[in-house]
């Protein structure tokens, strides 16, 4: 680790009525792995907007290679050998690896575009990173984890120096996790310096050198990453001591509410289990796992193909999500903004969308009720949002994630399906839906719960079923909650 | 100073077609005395009341996601058969009770082209419309239809407490669909399809069955505005309607509606209803000559989303 490369001094972000960024000051060295840890709506991504030039700061300056800047410009940035890697991908899905990492910098020859220099260039860089790559292929057709390689390589072909990677192990499965941080571990030797912004503290740990703390808007402060616990990163965080992230549930009963018999579609083979009133039933596994696959099959929303889902004892009919709804089965897709809700929708509007026709008086909407419902459950869940009209795509991530909640509350299912519930929110925001989901149980209700982080598996779940290709492949009682265990069963060993 | 700031920004966002139509209103008033006259104000009413009508189906289709080129052609089909049908014997009543509901299924059918066969509403309509006109044209032979009884010509020439009857079936039509865009749960489901079609299913809504209904809705409301056309000129044009379609778009993206779905107010619909009236009328009174009437109206439409746009932006920045 080297001298210091860039430096933000005291800068300042405003928007009308908002003080995004209030004073910050943050410093990287040469060559460091360097966490930026906060919770939702702490800063980072305005700081991050301002490092890639798409913010102008109010006030501050920014110190690069010597050089003082009042702000950068995106070219600028990109000059400066600033990129970032965002979660939503900005790779163009029709076109091949290769042409999408020399986007806009094609290798030419002549008048044509020389494909077979760029093909090997690639290949070439990704080898560099460890990883084997067709560069032929299109990157509709890669997975998640190589479109972040593609990205990745995008990035370093054209010079970067500073790497911003947002979240980037959200979408990987446990195993391209490991893949990744080898790849970040050789981006470091290239002298190439990270920051590195994620939810999952375990991994800062891992590849991180140091880290820096914001909390709404404002630097707490930078700590070498060997000196601090993960108790201590939290505390720092939300500001006050968390104690006990996953309070434990009351517990199932012995009656089984549903049971799935023998569930086949195209991606999940023979699936049985049953379900405890009260209980969280918990789904481990890689992702790709049919985790995902079986709550869909479940809730109607894929055909099946053969199978029986019980419930209470009697066979359900389940051809649609209109009929999984009725039989009192809800799921919360574990992509909120694509499948949960709709994001130019009202609050309100999501919350009772499920329910419109009980809501509704002779022809028209009773308004009145459904204000009441909808001011109810946003108390109950603590939604914070200005008002109920507020468009969905304006809430945090954390916040959204409850609307879909308060949706599934509202109707009188019984059991409920939680994808990645927490994917994506801050540490605040989860601990309260653990909370809410332990509340439900209480109440007698009976959840599902797929996750890719195991410690909140373990944390929430009464029982855990383990899949792998699209079978169960083990169930883990309480007793038996074993990282290892669970990890080799996961994959197929 | 900040503060203020939002506040025009949104507010323009919000209200600047209103804001255009009152200038433009102004404008017209001040170039030409009649313009403000009651009889020319009824008379722009009186003029904007088919493209009304079909502007209300038009809404609830683009808010879905969707789009419908068929209502010119449909419009047309209506016109020529309920003067056929008039023809043939049948009371007024009776034929125009009949074209709605053969409207209603050509709807129908473009609902089961976009659901069960999957061919995008551009696609389905755009077939939907040329078939139409041919059906409009083969149905009279091309030539248009006289002889109909002259009941039927106060739906389109008659007028109650001095309002044209038009324009009292455009209010009619207006009020009854912002009360099922506001008031009902199909309203609700419309914005949802087309905010996001994925979630609305997985909420356990028939989407196949919303579709369905916007496009029934709307080809029901293209064949009244071809029978009010039919009363208005008083004979069964084959090429009644043609080229609606675009009009009513006009009128309803000047009126906010997004193309890409999701977003719109009927009563901003309205608003721009009455926009491509005035604006019309007003170019007809200063004596501009038809085709640079045309230019006008097409630059109209793209200022209009350009500003759309960029005023969306500007929120879209605000709100980060």
């Amino acid at each position: 680790m080297g001298e210091t490369i860039l430096k933000l001094n005291n800068i300042g972000k405003k928007f009308p009525g908002v003080v995004a960024l209030d004073h910050v000051s943050f410093e990287l060295k040469k060559g460091e792995v360097h966490a930026l840890l906060g919770e939702n709506g702490a800063g980072k991504s305005t700081l991050i907007k301002i490092l890639t030039g798409a913010y102008e700061p109010t006030e501050g300056t920014i110190e690069y290679n010597g050089k003082t800047y009042e702000k950068f410009e995106p070219k600028q940035a990109k000059e400066l050998g600033i990129t970032a890697i965002y979660q939503e991908f900005n790779l163009v899905p029709y076109i091949s690896a290769a042409q999408n990492v020399f986007l806009g910098q094609e290798l030419k020859k002549g008048i044509f575009l020389d494909m077979a220099g760029m093909e090997k260039k690639t290949t070439e860089l990704a080898r560099e990173m460890g990883v084997e790559i067709n560069p032929k292929t299109k990157v509709k057709d890669l997975g998640v984890a190589y479109m972040q390689i593609v990205e990745i390589i995008k990035a370093i072909s054209e010079d970067t120096n500073i790497l911003i990677m947002d979240e980037p192990s959200a979408p990987l499965t446990t195993r391209e996790i490991d893949a990744m941080f080898q790849i970040v571990k050789r981006l470091k030797e290239k002298g190439i310096t990270i920051i590195y912004i994620s939810h999952r503290l375990e991994e800062l740990f891992e590849i991180c050198d140091r880290v820096t703390i914001m909390r709404d808007g404002k630097y707490i402060c930078t700590k070498e990453i060997r000196d601090v616990t993960r108790h201590e990163l939290i505390a720092d965080m939300v500001g006050r001591e968390l104690n006990e992230m996953y309070a434990g549930g009351a517990g199932a009963s012995d009656d089984i509410i549903m049971e799935a018999k023998d569930l086949c579609t195209d991606k999940i083979h023979h699936i049985s289990f049953s379900l405890k009133k009260g209980e969280i039933l918990g789904f481990g596994g890689l992702v790709g796992a049919g985790r995902t696959e079986t709550a869909r099959a479940l809730f109607g929303a894929d055909e099946l193909l053969s199978g029986t889902i019980m419930k209470n004892g009697e066979v359900v009919k389940i051809h649609s999500p209109k009929d999984a709804i009725k039989a009192g089965i809800g799921l919360l897709p574990e992509d909120r903004k694509d499948q949960g809700l709709v994001l130019g929708m009202s609050v309100k509007d999501n919350i009772v969308y499920s329910i419109l026709k009980q809501e509704t008086k002779r022809i028209f909407l009773d308004k009145k009720d459904i204000h009441k419902k909808c001011s109810d459950l946003k108390d109950d869940l603590r939604i914070k949002t200005p008002s109920l009209g507020q468009i969905s795509k304006f809430l945090s991530g954390g916040n959204q994630q409850k609307v879909v909640l308060a949706k599934w509350m509202a109707t009188d299912c019984d059991v409920l399906i939680f994808d990645e519930p927490t994917r994506g929110i801050d540490v605040g925001a989860k601990q309260e839906i653990y909370h809410l989901m332990n509340q439900l149980t209480a109440q007698g209700k009976s959840i599902i719960m797929i996750s890719s982080e195991m410690p909140e598996l373990f944390g929430m779940a009464d029982r855990v079923i383990v899949m792998h290709e699209g079978c169960i492949k083990g169930e883990l009682s309480k007793e038996e909650f074993d990282q290892e265990r669970m990890l080799a069963i996961a994959s197929g060993l | 100073m900040q503060k203020k700031k939002v506040n025009l920004v949104s507010f323009l966002g919000k209200y600047g077609i209103v804001v255009v139509l009152i200038v433009l209103i102004v404008f017209f008033s001040v170039t030409s005395k009649q313009f403000l006259a009651v009889s020319n104000i009824i008379n722009i009413l009186r003029q904007v009341a088919v493209v009304g009508i079909m502007s209300v189906g038009m809404t609830m289709v683009l808010i879905t996601g969707g789009i419908d080129l068929s209502v010119g052609s449909v419009a047309g089909v209506a016109c020529v058969s309920t003067a056929l049908l008039m023809n043939k014997g049948l009371p007024w009543a009776a034929a125009v009770l009949l074209v709605l509901i053969v409207s209603c299924a050509l709807g129908g059918i473009n609902g089961f082209c976009i659901n069960a066969l999957s061919i995008p509403p551009l696609i389905t309509t755009l077939g939907m419309m040329t078939a139409l006109r041919g059906t409009a044209y083969l149905l009279t032979g091309g030539l248009p239809v006289f002889g109909f009884p002259k009941d039927i010509l106060f739906l389109g020439k008659g007028s109650v407490a001095g309002i044209p009857v038009p324009v009292i079936i455009m209010a009619v039509i207006f009020v009854i669909g912002i009360l099922f865009m506001d008031k009902t749960r199909y309203g609700v489901y419309i914005y949802g399809v087309g905010g996001n079609e994925e979630a609305t299913r997985l909420s356990g809504i028939n989407v196949k069955k919303i579709k369905y209904l916007v496009y029934m809705a709307s080809a029901t409301l293209a064949g009244l505005a071809g029978i009010v056309l039919l009363a208005r000129v008083n004979s069964g044009q084959p090429k009644a309607g043609d080229g609606y379609e675009m009009d009513v778009i006009t009128a309803v993206v000047l009126g906010g509606v997004s193309i890409s779905g999701g977003e719109g107010s009927m009563p901003f619909v309205i608003i721009g209803v009455l926009f491509m009236g005035v604006l019309s009328n007003g170019m007809v009174m200063l004596n501009i000559q038809d085709y640079t009437q045309q230019v006008v109206k097409g630059i109209a439409l793209l200022l209009a989303v350009a500003f759309d746009r960029y005023m969306q932006n500007k929120k879209a920045k605000q709100v980060e």
